[in-house]
């Protein structure tokens, strides 16, 4: 099997061919969560940790089917219920759940490197849930296999990405993912969030959003966070929805069979029109079906080893 | 007790000496140097194999003491200093309170007496608190024994009361230390900003907060005809900003850290926190322009910036750890190994800017020189020795090193202070 990591950390240290494992697995686990008894006993035995020190519904739960559908057990921890706010630092809450033997932890923190961080001292396996402005990298994955549903080819695709790149870890797995496979990827939005520098990335910014989209075979919109306004990366909601939204005129400069897509959650009618995000277009919603398929690759390409016949 | 140190190569940069010669010291001070001294009586080292030089100044180093004993203590961080080959240190005033009154440098002076291994010169801070708000009573704190003054942590925000306390302090024949940065650029910054920030998904500091500062504090320097000294210079843009302001004949000097000679951003790629400092490490081009500007002379002097922080301080998410280097220990053979073995300048040179300079800029007088009269603080290293940095045998309470592992070529031999032997405490260890 092309996967040889203990970790997944992020896309950036991935190779093609490994990008390319995790959705030819994912495609086989597509259908598990199609079946009436949606649970196959791959993973049966093993444990893991859920451990999200950020809220979130979606990446939480996702990873929790995916797990579930797979026979593992595994354990939701969030900030509020854990220690954290009793004082215990980051590496002591961790250790205090390496102890209970598990085979994975799964985390989600608002810090850059903390999954990295934790394997300096943690034996279990340790996948990012997404770390601060750094990575994402299972959204990256799903994101990579809805587009594949659609679009076949990474190597012909221009992917336009719009909004506040800078603090994306969404936009960064991404960005490394989509350059890995040879799509040709256009920032765009406001220039205090889409920094030049991010051009050695090997990707094309622009700050105009009617040109950027210009020819996209695909759209990926970021939520804007609200309290960016308060910091002055740009001036108005009004002004960035002017400028950034994505609306029905302007996705007529997209190719045809453009397909809109959106990490979520999704703020309606600022960074995205409410009929844009409900049309026919957007595969909102599918990505996050995708989602669980993805993350059910990821646990069993890095717990599952030699069980593989187990769901044939 | 009289010590005497045959034989060794005496490199003093202040008067040019470079010779194989025999150095008496007798009650704290040199009181002899010829090609041959017989002295009955006297302690013998050898140090025919050894350089022989002034004993090394750290302009910059962060002692704790008082209020963060579980970082560092004045009697360990003086200990440490020893070990890596320096008799003097400046310690910074942001101690806990910070050091902006007669009592707390009479203290840190007291404390010093009694249980360090080496001279210590506490540098007080320029306003009440560090807050950038009212001066401090400068001419009563030199009184006291402050060598120097500076807000270090943060710029003096306000540019009015940094004039001021140029122009206050110009008579009284001190000197102003500025840790130069805009706070409000670098915001919730914890490396240095540019493609690898993006890389890592950190904040950045820009470049441009450290040069603002730079440049604001040149341009009121020569509008108060006062000097200045730069802290910690870490950028390309900040080396063309001193180099320009000699040209204009400015009094500015510069400091430069070991840690922003040698290390980049890139080193960040694993969230090491032992490599989280203030200012960040820079980009490869920053640090090119930093050695260049060794070479040229814009800058003056080697300093550590040693910020002792306890293990658990360190060992947490990147974003909450806090800033700094524990370098004092380590700063010596770097220096000899990456300029001095290298080339890059001669060792006559790295003295000079490790000693004889130091001592200028700060004005203490009877050091950073080797002559009769001068005071007995020599620097003994053996240029041929080959060391593995190894934190766990730091004399500093704290760890927080990132060249552990690094291998290098010369060290601190000995290290004596006012003609005692400060470093190896066990006498006659092979050198």
């Amino acid at each position: 099997m092309a996967f040889k990591h203990k970790h997944l950390l992020g896309i950036q240290t991935l190779t093609p061919s490994e990008i390319m494992t995790v959705l030819d697995t994912a495609e086989s686990f597509y259908e598990i969560s199609t079946r009436e008894v949606k649970k196959v006993p791959t993973l049966r035995g093993k444990t893991i940790i859920n451990l999200f020190f950020e809220p979130s519904t979606r990446t939480r739960s996702s990873f929790e089917l995916a797990a579930k559908r797979l026979s593992a057990d595994i354990v939701n921890f969030n900030q509020q219920a854990s220690s954290a706010v009793k004082g215990e630092s980051l590496k002591d809450t961790i250790l205090n759940l390496e102890a209970m033997n598990p085979d994975a932890i799964i985390i989600r923190h608002s810090c850059a490197g903390v999954p990295h961080f934790t394997t300096t001292f943690c034996q279990s396996h340790i996948i990012n849930a997404g770390d601060g402005s750094h990575e994402h990298p299972t959204q990256a994955l799903l994101d990579a296999f809805t587009i594949r549903q659609e679009k076949k080819n990474f190597q012909d695709l221009k992917v336009t990405i719009v909004g506040d790149v800078l603090h994306s870890r969404v936009a960064r797995s991404n960005i490394f993912l989509l350059r890995k496979l040879g799509a040709r990827v256009v920032l765009v939005g406001p220039r205090p969030l889409v920094p030049l520098e991010l051009k050695k990335f090997g990707v094309d910014i622009d700050f105009n959003l009617d040109r950027a989209l210009e020819g996209a075979d695909v759209i990926m919109m970021l939520r804007i966070q609200l309290e960016r306004q308060q910091k002055n990366y740009f001036p108005s909601i009004r002004e960035y929805r002017n400028l950034y939204s994505l609306t029905e005129k302007r996705f007529q400069r997209a190719k045809k069979k453009a397909i809109i897509m959106h990490p979520g959650p999704i703020n309606r009618g600022i960074e995205i029109s409410a009929d844009m995000a409900d049309s026919a277009k957007s595969v909102i919603l599918k990505q996050v079906e995708n989602g669980i398929a993805v993350r059910m690759a990821v646990l069993y390409l890095l717990l599952g080893g030699k069980e593989r016949e187990a769901f044939d | 007790m009289k010590l005497l140190i045959k034989n060794g190569r005496v490199i003093d940069p202040s008067s040019g000496k470079d010779a194989r010669l025999d150095l008496l010291i007798e009650k704290g001070k040199i009181v002899d140097i010829k090609t041959k001294i017989a002295a009955k009586g006297a302690k013998v080292i050898d140090a025919s194999r050894l350089v022989v030089a002034p004993g090394f100044i750290d302009m910059h180093a962060h002692l704790r003491e008082p209020g963060q004993e579980n970082k560092e203590t004045i009697a360990t961080g003086a200990a440490a200093a020893a070990k890596g080959g320096f008799t003097s240190i400046a310690c910074m005033p942001n101690t806990n309170p910070v050091n902006d009154n007669r009592g707390l440098t009479e203290y840190i002076l007291s404390e010093a007496k009694k249980r360090a291994a080496v001279n210590i010169f506490p540098v007080a801070s320029i306003t009440k608190g560090q807050r950038g708000e009212e001066l401090t009573d400068m001419a009563d704190l030199v009184d006291a024994g402050a060598v120097a003054f500076s807000d270090d942590g943060q710029s003096v925000e306000n540019s009015q009361i940094m004039r001021r306390a140029l122009e206050y302090s110009k008579p009284l024949n001190t000197l102003i230390i500025e840790h130069c940065e805009d706070k409000n650029l670098s915001g919730e910054g914890v490396m240095h900003e540019g493609y690898y920030s993006y890389l890592f998904g950190l904040s950045g500091i820009p470049a441009s907060s450290e040069e603002i500062i730079i440049a604001r504090d040149t341009i009121i320097a020569q509008e108060a005809e006062a000097s200045i000294h730069i802290a910690h210079l870490s950028t390309e843009g900040a080396v063309d900003i001193i180099r320009n302001a000699r040209k204009k004949k400015i009094k500015v000097t510069a400091e430069v850290t070991p840690h922003h000679l040698f290390l980049t951003d890139s080193y960040l790629e694993g969230y090491d926190t032992s490599l989280k400092v203030n200012p960040p490490l820079r980009s490869k081009e920053d640090v090119q322009a930093l050695i260049q500007a060794v070479k040229e002379g814009i800058v003056d002097v080697f300093a550590t910036d040693h910020a002792p922080h306890t293990p658990d301080e360190k060992d947490v998410e990147f974003d909450k750890a806090p800033f700094g280097i524990n370098g004092i220990e380590t700063a010596v053979s770097l220096l000899l190994d990456r300029l001095v073995n290298k080339n890059v300048i001669s060792l006559k040179r790295f003295i000079k800017m490790i000693s004889t300079t130091p001592s200028l800029i700060l004005g203490l007088e009877n050091k950073g020189k080797i002559c009769a009269g001068a005071d007995a603080d020599l620097t003994i290293l053996n240029l041929n020795k080959e060391i593995v940095i190894d934190v766990s045998t730091f004399r500093s309470k704290s760890r927080n090193n990132p060249f552990q592992g690094w291998k290098l070529k010369g060290t601190p031999a000995m290290t004596i202070v006012g003609g005692k032997i400060a470093y190896p405490l066990s006498s006659s260890k092979s050198l």
